[in-house]
């Protein structure tokens, strides 16, 4: 039985890290990439120095994966940015890095993946939506509009990758002790746990169950599904 | 190199000829249909002829190409009509690569 092979993006720290080092740990082929160096040092961990946006390099690490592994059967689409601020502060310039990153990366990445799973009929793709957009948070109109695109992706990419038995889901995690929510006023946090139906900040071991369960072989028959953390809907 | 790239689109198609009940006219060369009026694939399998296409380019030929992008679309005439549309355009693609690689 061939290993597992697992591309996860963002995984430099945060939430992408702890898959990186889960994935590993399990004996799965992990390519990995964040726009700087990672620590992660294990014989099948792989690491890639690029910006998610940036097509030619995207399609390069592809055919690296390509050439290495010859297949594809997990992609875990965590590369992120957000920016909190008032709309009317909002430049421009960080409205369209939140969109590169957040929007375009997890395209490009989805539609190279796609690519090489679609040869052998199997593939599953994790994308990372967020409450942000189901709570409608102020200061984050950005970042939760950029999400809203992300979960809408995910849906039409599901049904157009369906019959390549390709399954194209979606994680919505809760704030999680990361760089991400670094500086989130712990007030806003507060009145953001209270809406939820469970009222505690979410784990990276909340996340990874969610992610494993798409992943799994044996969900052939999940797709287009947007599960977000803390009973968030 | 078109030889070459015409090698590729072939092998491509008979790979898909050997999966689909769809056939594409292989022995008519170059004036095969493959899209379109009288073309033998349906959209979803004309995308799958294109990756595939860009994928043993890759593989064969070490160059990186998009078949599949606004240049094509604009095109008076469609570069997947025939085998030999789809050869002429992705030599020019190719062909473009390597230009800009020197």
């Amino acid at each position: 039985m061939t290993e597992a092979v697992t591309l996860i993006t963002g995984t430099r720290k945060g939430i992408g890290r702890f898959l990186a080092d889960h994935y590993v740990s399990q004996g799965h082929r992990v390519y990995g990439c964040s726009r700087q160096e990672t620590d992660i040092d294990a014989p099948n961990y792989t690491h890639f120095c690029l910006d998610v946006s940036d097509e030619r390099a995207v399609r390069r690490m592809f055919s690296q994966i390509r050439k290495d592994a010859g297949h594809l059967d997990h992609l875990v689409n965590n590369a992120g940015i957000a920016s909190m601020n008032h709309a009317l502060l909002t430049p421009l310039s960080t409205a369209q890095a939140v969109f590169d990153t957040n929007v375009m990366g997890t395209f490009l990445f989805c539609r190279e993946a796609a690519k090489l799973m679609q040869k052998q009929s199997f593939g599953r793709i994790v994308n990372f939506i967020s409450v942000a957009s189901p709570l409608h948070l102020e200061g984050e109109a950005v970042y939760a509009a950029s999400k809203s695109a992300v979960q809408t992706l995910t849906q039409v990419l599901a049904r157009e990758l369906g019959h390549y038995g390709i399954t194209v889901n979606a994680v919505g995690p809760t704030p999680v002790e990361t760089d991400l929510i670094r500086n989130v006023p712990k007030d806003k946090i507060d009145r953001l746990l209270e809406r939820q139906a469970i009222g505690r900040m979410g784990t990276c071991d909340d996340v990874l169950n969610i992610v494993d369960f798409f992943l799994r072989k044996e969900s052939d028959f999940v797709t287009s599904q947007s599960i977000y953390m803390g009973g968030v809907c | 190199m078109k030889d070459k790239v015409r090698q590729i689109v072939l092998a491509c198609c008979q790979e898909h000829n050997d999966v689909s009940d769809a056939q594409i006219d292989i022995g008519s060369g170059d004036s095969a249909a493959l899209f379109g009026v009288g073309g033998a694939l349906d959209s979803i399998a004309l995308v799958s002829l294109i990756v595939a296409v860009e994928q043993a380019i890759e593989a064969e030929l070490d160059v990186l190409v998009t078949l599949a992008d606004d240049k094509a679309a604009s095109q008076k005439t469609s570069p997947f009509r025939t085998v030999g549309a789809l050869v002429d355009y992705t030599t020019a693609c190719v062909d473009g690569e390597l230009s800009v690689d020197d």
